[in-house]
């Protein structure tokens, strides 16, 4: 399979570091729980922008959009159509203010939050919605998309087709927390099966993120790469735990840090972090991956 | 002769429509509901959760099979409702305040509805009083609740805290479940149960009402 240019030239040295979490940062900052985080883009895009800077300072060279609910879908009644191309628009624009020349913008697109399974949604009315995000996003002038968080294969296909639409490159990222041995989607689809169909989409990258933590994704990083596709890993640190109360993630930076290895000898080529990582996992991330390669063992 | 074998394979499969035309049979040929429902139907929906734990199943042949069950059900129900023979029990489930996610609350409902419990769904984003007085209105023996935020989970709480406060805490059953809820956490807030997925939700619900 023929590598997008723009992706070989990129990842040609080596793994990027990708961002941390977004919805987790922002809630540090002050979003509340039934807050639309997408909203902070036009509301409060100083905040927005801060979490975006802090990642580019702690070493990404890729840094996402706060657009992932940004689908007429996901956010229901609460936009019009207009507004929703502003969310998008107005996330890309931040994040380009962020980066500085310094790292790219690679918007993210996330899923509708509604069921083809169950006829809750249509195909049509998905591809809608992604097409309409996608262009959103491409006419902001996003470098590329990532399509990620995806349960249901059928949902992702669709996505990555509007994505493709737009001519910029695009990643696809499956969770993989289901099963016995956390290594398949909600819909039961295996890495191996997620990667070939993503593949088969046009996906230019295919990727695992969210979950239930760095360690299990390892192996699963192997098991997309299987496709032929660059790899795209951005774990959760770990899955959130209720604490006297309060929200724990129980993975550290360091714990977090110790599977960058790992994840670099099972292929991935941009590496990242999902929910509960903030910019110390990311710097801790960024350490590891500047030592280089680890020598082989003696 | 009731097909109650293809019944059965017809559920475990899936297959609303040959359910359905199955049960039709079966019916006209006075077949007991009652012999429907514990030789084929329940049995088909015990394997296909059997099926989920074991990985043989996951979401889209679960719910399948939940949507083939309640095909059945909608024939049988009339019948059982004329012989005076009740549901399951009455459900009243609904995604917390504050947290619009409804995919996961949505298989639970469907899997309950399969489970032969009559579903009230009230949607996501459901305020406590909202639950509170829709028990009280259907006299609904089990609430489900939602969560998929860590930032959402405490409204489960403050749920149950509502249905105290109306002197219905003693009346109702109430079961938690989401991705980030836990047993520990299902307990400290004072919930009866908690239910790790959809399959194992129909298993709990059957418990909690059992225990009366």
């Amino acid at each position: 399979m023929a590598l997008h240019p723009f992706i070989a030239e990129l990842i040609a040295r080596g793994p990027v570091l990708t961002d941390g979490a977004w919805g987790t940062e922002l809630q540090r900052r002050g979003l509340a729980a039934e807050e639309l985080p997408d909203a902070w883009n036009l509301n409060r895009p100083g905040e927005v922008e801060q979490v975006a800077r802090a990642y580019v300072e702690a070493g990404s060279q890729v840094i996402l959009t706060n657009t992932f609910r940004s689908n007429r879908i996901a956010v229901g009644e609460r936009h019009t159509p207009r507004e929703v191309a502003n969310l998008n628009a107005a996330g890309v624009a931040i994040s380009r203010r962020a980066a500085e020349g310094k790292a790219l913008v690679f918007a993210s697109i996330g899923p509708s939050g509604k069921l083809l399974l169950t006829g809750d949604v249509t195909e049509a009315q998905l591809s809608e919605a992604f097409s309409e995000q996608a262009q959103a996003l491409a006419d902001g002038g996003a470098d590329a998309l990532v399509i990620e968080t995806m349960s249901d294969l059928g949902e992702a296909r669709l996505a990555v087709a509007a994505a493709k639409a737009t001519g910029l490159a695009v990643v696809a990222c499956m969770v993989f927390d289901s099963g016995k041995q956390r290594d398949r989607t909600m819909m039961g689809a295996t890495p191996e099966q997620a990667a070939e169909a993503l593949a088969e989409a046009g996906a230019d990258v295919v990727g695992a993120n969210c979950g239930n933590g760095i360690a299990g994704y390892v192996p699963v990083c192997e098991r997309l790469s299987h496709a032929g596709l660059p790899v795209w890993i951005k774990p959760n640190a770990g899955l959130p735990e209720m604490v006297e109360g309060r929200v724990v993630f129980r993975s550290s930076p360091e714990e977090f840090a110790s599977h960058i290895q790992g994840l670099i000898q099972a292929g991935a080529a941009f590496i990242g972090g999902c929910c509960g990582t903030n910019p110390d996992y990311l710097r801790a991330a960024r350490r590891i991956l500047d030592l280089g390669p680890s020598p082989p063992c003696a | 002769m009731a097909d109650l074998e293809g019944l059965y394979e017809a559920i475990l499969t899936g297959d609303a429509k040959a359910a359905v035309a199955l049960t039709e049979q079966a019916l006209a040929e006075k077949t007991d509901p009652q012999t429907l429902i514990h030789k084929s139907m329940i049995p088909a929906m015990n394997e296909a959760g059997q099926r989920y734990e074991c990985e043989e199943y996951f979401v889209p042949e679960l719910l399948l099979a939940a949507r083939a069950m309640k095909g059945s059900l909608e024939l049988i129900r009339p019948l059982l409702v004329a012989s005076g023979a009740s549901t399951a029990g009455r459900v009243v489930i609904g995604t917390v305040k504050g947290d619009l996610h409804d995919i996961g609350k949505n298989l639970v409902g469907s899997m309950l509805e399969g489970g032969g419990f009559d579903v009230i769904d009230l949607g996501a984003d459901v305020p406590a009083d909202k639950f509170v007085a829709t028990v009280q209105e259907k006299q609904a023996q089990l609430v489900c609740m939602s969560a998929l935020l860590t930032v959402t989970m405490p409204s489960m709480k403050t749920t149950i805290d509502a249905l105290a406060a109306a002197g219905l805490r003693e009346k109702v059953k109430v079961l938690v479940g989401g991705a980030p809820v836990t047993a520990e956490y299902a307990s400290e807030i004072g919930a009866d149960g908690f239910a790790e997925n959809a399959s194992t939700a129909v298993a709990a619900a059957r418990r909690l009402l059992a225990a009366g």
